[in-house]
């Protein structure tokens, strides 16, 4: 077995300079998606650089936004008062991924970073481009049941298995990096690249980039918004659609609306089609529906997953309907 | 490295990759936390960190230098039980008791999870700092804790009998 070796980061410059300066080294929050992936060989560091000793703190600023340490634990985020309060579909989406105790273990920053759970991807008996760029993909012909059905390529149909992206990227939410090169903002939208041919490349960030923080903006009207997750068991599995939606009526027409998508792409999905198409329109069911059907369009289903198409569009309907109903 | 295990201060060194299960089961002798799955869906090998659930199968030892372990060895003693452990016992909360140990750690953190107002998927209210241990918010929040004898309703029985009256 090759030798692995492990240092706890001190501060972000002292994190960044451990994966600066060894070879093969990658970042550890929790522990709870890498050191499966180590045990299966599909990760194989040879350096582990601790960064849960960074920074936790989950602070107002001064604008009214949010700003989240990339350390700050998954269920600190869902218990935090303020997200309760004025981002509840956040602490509604936390809680829909994992168990208790994933989330007591998994950092916000690992939570981003985590990746798909496409069972070809961890099969090492199976093609999977993501893994070994090149050598093909057995989900595309294979069992796709909870595949992409936006976003995917002819190399890559895998979905980014994250609830609580989902409901980052609704909100607007812009990830805080530092690095080598220095540091920088991007919103988390622009984070996750699409697979094209190179499935293996699933971000933007840069080698030794780190995650520092995840800001919200203000969003008054979040206050108003859910989170809702379809799946084959009632609790503690990866979501065949997920809705993290925000809406704002006045008047019976939508002023404003954040919509966004999980478990049928390969990154979490902002519906911004959906969004347009809604903007100014009466708050009914059937904008609701247009909307969804704006969205959809581009959707294509693989041997098992056609379904979700359909699926989708009721989901997103009935959240935003729900949504509407309060507001009435 | 130093780990405290059950109230007692232990030395240990492992290679980065051995995970606090292995630790606890293979190198410290404490086989009550369970090997299922490891890799983090069936909660056997759930144990107490600094009081917080954790899946000790997804846990690198060395990241754990420092904090308090609980496992199901210092939960009770055999002429001791926990009170958790004694309604398990009498509600028929195990048949073959694999799962066992999770169940009681996992159970025993949720417990103050509930106490200090943190909320579940299925809270209704998110902005509530109480909510009842009722029969939708238990199962939700011991859906990381699988039984394979079924005896989930002998183990929602003892929990409730244990902890209802205070977290209620």
């Amino acid at each position: 077995m090759r030798p692995v070796t492990y240092a706890r980061a001190s501060s972000v410059p002292d994190a960044i300079r451990l994966a600066e300066t060894t070879s093969g080294a990658r970042y550890l929050g929790g522990g709870t998606n890498l050191v499966d992936l180590m045990r299966e060989t599909v990760e194989q560091p040879e350096a582990l650089v601790d960064v849960t000793a960074l920074s936790t703190d989950i602070e107002a600023t001064r604008g009214g936004g949010l700003v989240i340490g990339a350390a700050a634990k998954n269920t600190a985020l869902a218990g935090n008062r303020t997200v309760r309060e004025r981002y509840p579909v956040l602490a509604r989406a936390v809680l829909a991924g994992g168990s208790a105790q994933i989330r007591n273990m998994a950092t916000v920053g690992g939570n981003i970073l985590q990746r798909t759970r496409c069972t070809y991807f961890y099969d090492d008996a199976a093609r999977c481009n993501k893994r070994v760029p090149g050598a093909g993909c057995d989900a595309i012909d294979g069992f796709n049941r909870m595949h992409a059905i936006l976003g995917g390529s002819s190399a890559c149909v895998a979905t980014h298995p994250s609830d609580m992206c989902v409901a980052l990227v609704a909100l607007d939410a812009i990830v805080h990096t530092d690095g080598p090169a220095g540091s920088r903002s991007m919103p988390l939208a622009d984070l996750h690249r699409l697979p094209g041919k190179r499935p293996d490349i699933e971000t933007e960030l840069t080698p030794s980039e780190l995650i520092t923080a995840v800001e919200l903006p203000p969003l008054p009207f979040a206050a108003r918004s859910t989170y809702r997750k379809v799946r084959d068991r009632a609790s503690y599995a990866f979501a065949l659609v997920s809705v993290a939606a925000a809406l704002d009526v006045t008047d019976g027409t939508v002023r404003d609306v954040r919509l966004a998508l999980g478990g049928v792409a390969p990154k979490p999905w902002r519906a911004w089609k959906a969004e347009e198409a809604l903007r100014g329109q009466p708050a009914t069911g059937a904008s609701f529906d247009a909307a969804a059907g704006a969205e959809l369009a581009d959707a294509a289903g693989l041997r098992d997953n056609g379904f979700k198409i359909e699926l989708a569009r009721r989901t997103i309907t009935a959240v935003l309907a729900g949504l509407a109903g309060e507001q009435a | 490295m130093e780990i405290i295990i059950n109230g007692r201060t232990v030395e240990f060194s492992a290679d980065p990759r051995t995970s606090l299960l292995d630790l606890l089961r293979d190198h410290l002798g404490l086989p009550g936390t369970k090997k299922g799955c490891n890799q983090g869906a069936c909660g056997a090998c759930t144990v107490l960190a600094d009081g917080e659930r954790i899946n000790a199968c997804l846990a690198l030892a060395v990241q754990y230098q420092g904090y308090a372990i609980t496992t199901v060895e210092g939960l009770g003693r055999e002429d001791g039980l926990h009170p958790l452990q004694r309604a398990f016992i009498e509600h028929d909360g195990f048949q073959c008791g694999y799962c066992t140990p999770g169940q009681l750690c996992s159970a025993v953190a949720m417990a103050g999870e509930v106490a200090r107002g943190l909320p579940s998927f299925v809270t209704e209210d998110l902005s509530a700092d109480a909510m009842p241990l009722d029969h939708d918010e238990l199962r939700e929040r011991m859906s990381g804790n699988l039984c394979r004898c079924g005896a989930y309703n002998g183990i929602a029985d003892a929990i409730v009998a244990t902890f209802g009256n205070d977290v209620a």
